[in-house]
């Protein structure tokens, strides 16, 4: 186990480096630049900025200082957020998106799993079809829609939340609803399939024949199994949580690392693109290596292939 | 009183393709201590018997149209789940064809081998590994307290089996239902399986249904015998009766093709046709088809099975009748 997450660990090294490099040149690719805008900045000013980042020299060497710089684990200064390094940036809107992705990850989880379970438990029945009708709504109904919607019904109409900020604990209810609402859906399709699969086979006949009851059953012989789709998803879906919580930290106020994200793209800050990209493939290639452990620890099976 | 009585037994599938009867009418009984064997080719009927008896059968689409099976006094057909759960597992247990599938693959055999204690006993934990690591002992795995703590894909198809039997007979159950326990299995592995349930059931006094397509097995581990054909009992009887004397022509007709019995180098003889759709309704006589006896009076009416013989009885139309003819 331990070899097996040590060369798992290393494998990242070049994976990162490729993801950099890859980066790294995209974004140049893209037309504009971070000092572009709707007014000209003098020529003189703008030359004077781009000597200060290093912009002025061959697209080779800045590639060089960056990667040098990089190794050392210095992600470089911010272009477009003046007097703040791109680590600082990170490191303060991290948090939040981390604490959102959390609580929604514990909506999405405390409402797919039941539903699925309940779901798998009398196939094609009432109680099988009115939480995947909903699960299906849930896929189907965008963030964007369903944000605006809570924020009326709870926020303006009824006024038990704010509309938006991230300040007091209550602030956290909506987007974290919202979020998690859209991943509760597919775990709870992801739990319905898999619970249905291993509901099926022969050992849970065995257990019957045992004088098993349905409780027992379903979560002693079952949820095991049947929860390995739904940890499989885990994986993504928490990358999923953290980065596409762009839109709900836009719809709340929210000052998460997803808004400063999209807005590096738009602002072509060069070292906030590169920076955040980096930080979520590290993210995601993590997340991934502790699914595949918590797969191991869920299925012997594995263990022996 | 017979340990269990089962009259009458219909199980039927709805399924999309029609009604498929996969039992259709049977009744017999076991006494205790006793070994009954069920015999007949895939698709008889006979682990579905054994399935309707535990409430195993999927409902929908497998429904029990009629039928009693008193167990010790008490229906098992019309038990309520809460009700069969205190009876499966405790005093009648089963093991399954496919030992590969039987147990389940995501917990640790200890775990699934106390089970029935924890179910039916309330045994304190401690207590139940200690019963299970006898119980293994008992049937043979070497290194039990050890291999306690494996999966089943850690073990072999033989030391699987053995596992499921140790599980069936942890509670002492009166009653053990085998569905084809050595099919999936070798036939050295299949030796050693049917000892072992024999050795239990002698120092035990248990009941055993035994349901195979090996006949050989069957006659020399049952005391009486059951065939059966597309869902129904063609022919009961003692096992020597049911081998010496024939008195059903699928049932002379399936010794026949035992390739052992024929002689070398000679063309091995079949029963032409193929078994019916039981999702089709049948003549009197299921095996009316492929007889070569057969006579209009087996394809109209219906046929019951009748004791010829003192506890040898025959669904056939002309044995009932006492024509004379030779199989």
């Amino acid at each position: 186990m331990f070899r097996f997450i040590a060369i798992r660990l290393l494998q990242t090294i070049p994976v990162l480096l490729i993801v950099a490099t890859v980066t790294f040149f995209m974004v140049r690719l893209a037309p504009g630049g971070p000092f572009s805008a709707e007014k000209k900045i003098p020529a003189e000013i703008l030359k004077h900025l781009e000597a200060y980042y290093g912009l002025n020299k061959p697209l080779l060497d800045q590639y060089t200082d960056y990667m040098s710089r990089l190794v050392r684990g210095d992600l470089g200064p911010s272009f477009k957020y003046e007097n703040r390094t791109v680590n600082e940036v990170i490191a303060s809107a991290f948090p939040v998106s981390l604490e959102l992705g959390f609580w929604s990850l514990l909506v999405a989880l405390a409402l797919g799993i039941p539903a699925g379970v309940i779901a798998a438990r009398h196939p094609n029945t009432a109680t099988d079809h009115v939480p995947m009708g909903l699960a299906m709504a849930g896929i189907c109904l965008p963030t964007f829609v369903l944000g605006p919607l809570l924020i009326l019904v709870f926020a303006l109409m009824a006024g038990w939340f704010n509309p938006m900020g991230w300040d007091s604990p209550r602030d956290r209810v909506l987007p974290a609803l919202v979020l998690g609402a859209h991943f509760a859906a597919y775990v709870a399709r992801l739990t319905r399939s898999g619970m249905l699969e291993i509901l099926s086979q022969d050992f849970i006949r065995t257990a019957r024949a045992k004088g098993a009851d349905s409780a027992r059953i379903l979560f002693r012989h079952a949820l095991r199994g049947g929860l390995l789709p739904t940890v499989s998803f885990l994986g993504p879906a928490t990358a999923g949580l953290l980065t596409g919580s762009f839109v709900i930290e836009t719809i709340f106020q929210i000052p998460g690392l997803g808004r400063y994200f999209v807005m590096a793209a738009f602002n072509r800050d060069y070292t906030l693109v590169l920076g955040t990209v980096l930080f979520y493939a590290t993210l995601i290639i993590l997340l991934n290596l502790l699914v595949d452990i918590v797969q191991v620890w869920l299925n012997p099976k594995l263990r022996f292939e | 009183m017979p340990l269990l009585e089962v009259q009458n037994l219909r199980a039927y599938f709805h399924t999309r393709n029609g009604v498929v009867r996969a039992v259709d009418g049977v009744s017999f009984s076991v006494e205790k201590g006793e070994t009954l064997g069920i015999v007949g080719e895939s698709g008889s009927g006979k682990s579905v018997t054994c399935y309707s008896l535990m409430g195993l059968i999927p409902k929908p689409p497998g429904r029990i149209e009629s039928g009693i099976a008193r167990f010790d006094g008490a229906d098992l057909l019309a038990m309520s789940e809460a009700e069969l759960n205190k009876i499966r597992g405790k005093r009648i247990a089963m093991i399954f064809q496919d030992p590969m599938t039987s147990l389940n693959p995501y917990l640790r055999i200890e775990e699934q081998l106390i089970e029935p204690l924890l179910i039916h006993e309330n045994l304190p934990r401690a207590e139940a590994v200690k019963r299970a690591i006898r119980a293994l002992e008992e049937v043979g795995v070497p290194d039990a307290a050890r291999r306690i703590r494996s999966h089943p894909q850690e073990f072999s198809g033989g030391m699987r089996q053995r596992v499921m039997i140790a599980m069936a007979l942890i509670t002492q159950p009166d009653l053990l239902i085998a569905d084809e326990p050595t099919t999936a299995l070798d036939v050295t592995v299949q030796a050693q399986i049917l000892d072992l349930i024999a050795r239990l059931q002698r120092e035990r006094g248990m009941a055993v249904i035994w349901v195979s397509h090996d006949l050989g097995v069957v006659a020399g581990f049952c005391r009486r015998v059951l065939v059966m054909y597309a869902g129904r009992v063609v022919e009961s009887g003692r096992v020597e009766d049911i081998f010496a004397r024939p008195l059903h022509p699928y049932n002379r007709a399936l010794q026949r093709s035992i390739p052992a019995l024929q002689g070398k180098g000679a063309e091995l003889y079949t029963i032409p046709g193929l078994p019916p759709d039981v999702s089709k309704p049948l003549a009197a006589c299921a095996f009316a088809g492929r007889c070569e006896f057969a006579q209009d009076a087996c394809k109209t009416g219906e046929v019951a099975l009748k004791e010829i013989e003192p506890g040898h009885a025959s669904a056939c139309v002309r044995v009932q009748r006492g024509d004379p003819f030779q199989f």
